[in-house]
């Protein structure tokens, strides 16, 4: 009972966080969103056409959507987890009956609910631009967790690492996004040349997107069963390398 | 029952720097224990292993008779601890910094916000609780650190230099709450660069030095061994020249004061007779430095001396 305590007042902690500073948290995803549906759904999609028979408007919501999700995840956990290493007020836990395994839990969990406001509210914007229908919910709901704890995950071992505000930079920049981007946002893999669509096959957000896309419009570039587990797969192996960390104290302990 | 046992603790860092280099500490329940020693002598990572903040090298920590290594939990919750570095996040609110902390330790939202509450009032900052920690002052924020500490009502507190920075009159007011704490049954580790506070608080005392426990008494016990003392002294009419006296060494500040090394054998009162019969007359006396400062000096010195190649 006293371990779910301390991992309620943890998710509480990193929950009000983010609410609190929500001009930086949850207003930017909202505005980011607005201008991709409006200038690539709308204006350039118009020429663009279908995509899988589908309006290309609508082929990129489902995108955007767990773009947004994969970004807020990351840096939500990022930033707070390093910042608290910075300020030192990780210590407040280190000293405190608190696990490693409730610690990375707390903030993971902080991170997934981050996720799912981003994920709300631009879902929430792109109603503006389109009328958006879901082919199968539970697809929606699992990739969407999933997803969120996966980059959760990644964003708090960035954070473990990390040893200045340049290395909590430089895997969201230099790694994330083109792998976002490169993952199918906005484009299907089918349209790529033989050699690339096989090299973005190694891109695990393609899987994450795909599944996404399915679980909205029924239409994926890959199995949804195989992208459900290949998420599944790349969690297991981040929580079992973050939880060996937290056990040898790298990072946090000298 | 020990609240506090240490055996044989080391600490080597990656960089072969050894830190700790087998100490042995015993603290009494209900004690408020001084640890002395120079910057860089191992002192707060001794406070780190203790306080589970340090991996040990080796040796065995216990805490109210429970193993460190065994029980880890159980220990954490007997601990509070006041660090050196203000360590909180400066975003939050005094309330919320108090609450999260009994929070991490099992104790409810509401009873947390309670206890925060509980702890906030009795260290002055009642009407700042809502305040984020960034607008509080230097001394508030240290004070704010105690109340944190105590949010678990913990069995024994480490507080690593809690007054550093912070006025006479404040670093008063934390001499008394703290005694008071230590009157009701906390047992209570401190370290300070202010030996007169060590002196003043502690009943025993331990110093470290290069990774090593270089004296561990009590406080009379340790005083007691000083061979001598440093007074100034007052004089009502004005010295031309130091008077020459069997056993003292005197020295002229100004042609008012006197500075004066007493020989614990000789005693101030010899010197009083002597400097009677010459016609001189004193008004005030003071110390010339804390006794514990005093000793404190002469040991870190006689170890220095030691460590110089012949």
């Amino acid at each position: 009972m006293q371990r779910l305590i301390a991992f309620q007042t943890i998710l509480f902690k990193e929950v009000y966080r983010f609410i609190r500073i929500w001009p930086q948290t949850l207003l930017p995803p909202a505005v980011n969103a607005g201008l991709y549906f409006l200038i690539f759904g709308k204006l350039i999609g118009r020429r663009i056409g279908d995509m899988h028979g589908i309006a290309y408007m609508d082929y990129i919501v489902p995108g955007v959507i767990l773009m947004s999700v994969i970004t807020n995840a990351y840096s939500n956990v990022v930033a707070s987890f390093y910042s608290s290493k910075f300020q030192h007020y990780i210590e407040e836990m280190l000293i405190a009956p608190v696990p490693g395994w409730m610690m990375l839990a707390g903030y993971v969990g902080g991170g997934v609910v981050r996720g799912l406001a981003v994920g709300g509210v631009v879902m929430g914007i792109s109603a503006l631009f389109t009328d958006l229908k879901i082919a199968h919910t539970e697809v929606v709901v699992l990739v969407f967790l999933l997803t969120a704890t996966l980059f959760s995950l990644a964003g708090f071992l960035n954070a473990l690492f990390a040893n200045s505000f340049d290395d909590i930079s430089i895997i969201p920049n230099f790694v994330l996004t083109p792998l976002v981007y490169l993952g199918g946002v906005f484009y299907s893999i089918d349209l790529l040349p033989g050699a690339w669509k096989i090299v973005s096959l190694g891109n695990p957000v393609l899987y994450m997107i795909s599944a996404f896309r399915y679980g909205f419009l029924g239409v994926s570039d890959v199995d949804v069963g195989q992208a459900v587990l290949v998420i599944i797969e790349f969690i297991l192996l981040l929580l079992l390398w973050a939880l060996w960390l937290l056990r040898r104290g790298t990072g946090l302990k000298t | 029952m020990k609240a506090l046992s240490l055996s044989e603790l080391r600490k080597v860092y990656k960089n072969g720097f050894k830190a700790l280099k087998g100490i042995n500490l015993d603290v009494e329940e209900g004690d408020f224990f001084a640890l002395l020693g120079p910057n860089g002598a191992g002192k707060s990572t001794t406070i780190g292993i203790i306080s589970s903040l340090v991996t040990k090298t080796s040796g065995k920590v216990s805490v109210f008779g429970l193993d460190l290594d065994r029980d880890p939990d159980a220990v954490k919750r007997c601990i509070g601890l006041v660090p050196q570095e203000v360590n909180f996040n400066q975003f939050e609110k005094a309330r919320d910094i108090v609450a999260n902390q009994a929070g991490y330790y099992g104790i409810r939202r509401k009873q947390a916000l309670q206890r925060a509450d509980e702890c906030l009032e009795v260290l002055g900052l009642g009407d700042k609780r809502n305040q984020t920690s960034r607008m509080l002052s230097g001394g508030m924020k240290r004070r704010l650190m105690i109340a944190r500490a105590l949010a678990h009502y913990p069995r024994l507190l480490i507080l690593d230099e809690p007054t550093a920075g912070v006025d006479i009159e404040i670093r008063r007011s934390m001499w008394d709450y703290l005694r008071r704490l230590n009157q009701e049954g906390t047992t209570i580790i401190l370290t300070t660069h202010y030996l007169e506070e060590a002196e003043n608080l502690c009943r025993n005392i331990a110093i470290i030095n290069h990774g090593e426990i270089v004296e561990h008494n009590t406080m009379d016990d340790l005083l007691g061994k000083l061979d001598n003392a440093s007074f100034i002294l007052e004089l009502r009419k004005p010295l031309a020249t130091v008077p020459v006296l069997t056993g003292y060494r005197l020295t002229l500040i100004d042609d008012h004061t006197l500075a004066a090394d007493v020989p614990a054998e000789l005693g101030i009162h010899g010197l009083f007779d002597i400097l009677s019969q010459q016609g001189i007359e004193v008004v005030g006396l003071r110390n010339a430095s804390n006794r514990l400062e005093q000793f404190f000096m002469n040991l870190v010195e006689n170890d220095r001396n030691d460590r110089l190649p012949n």
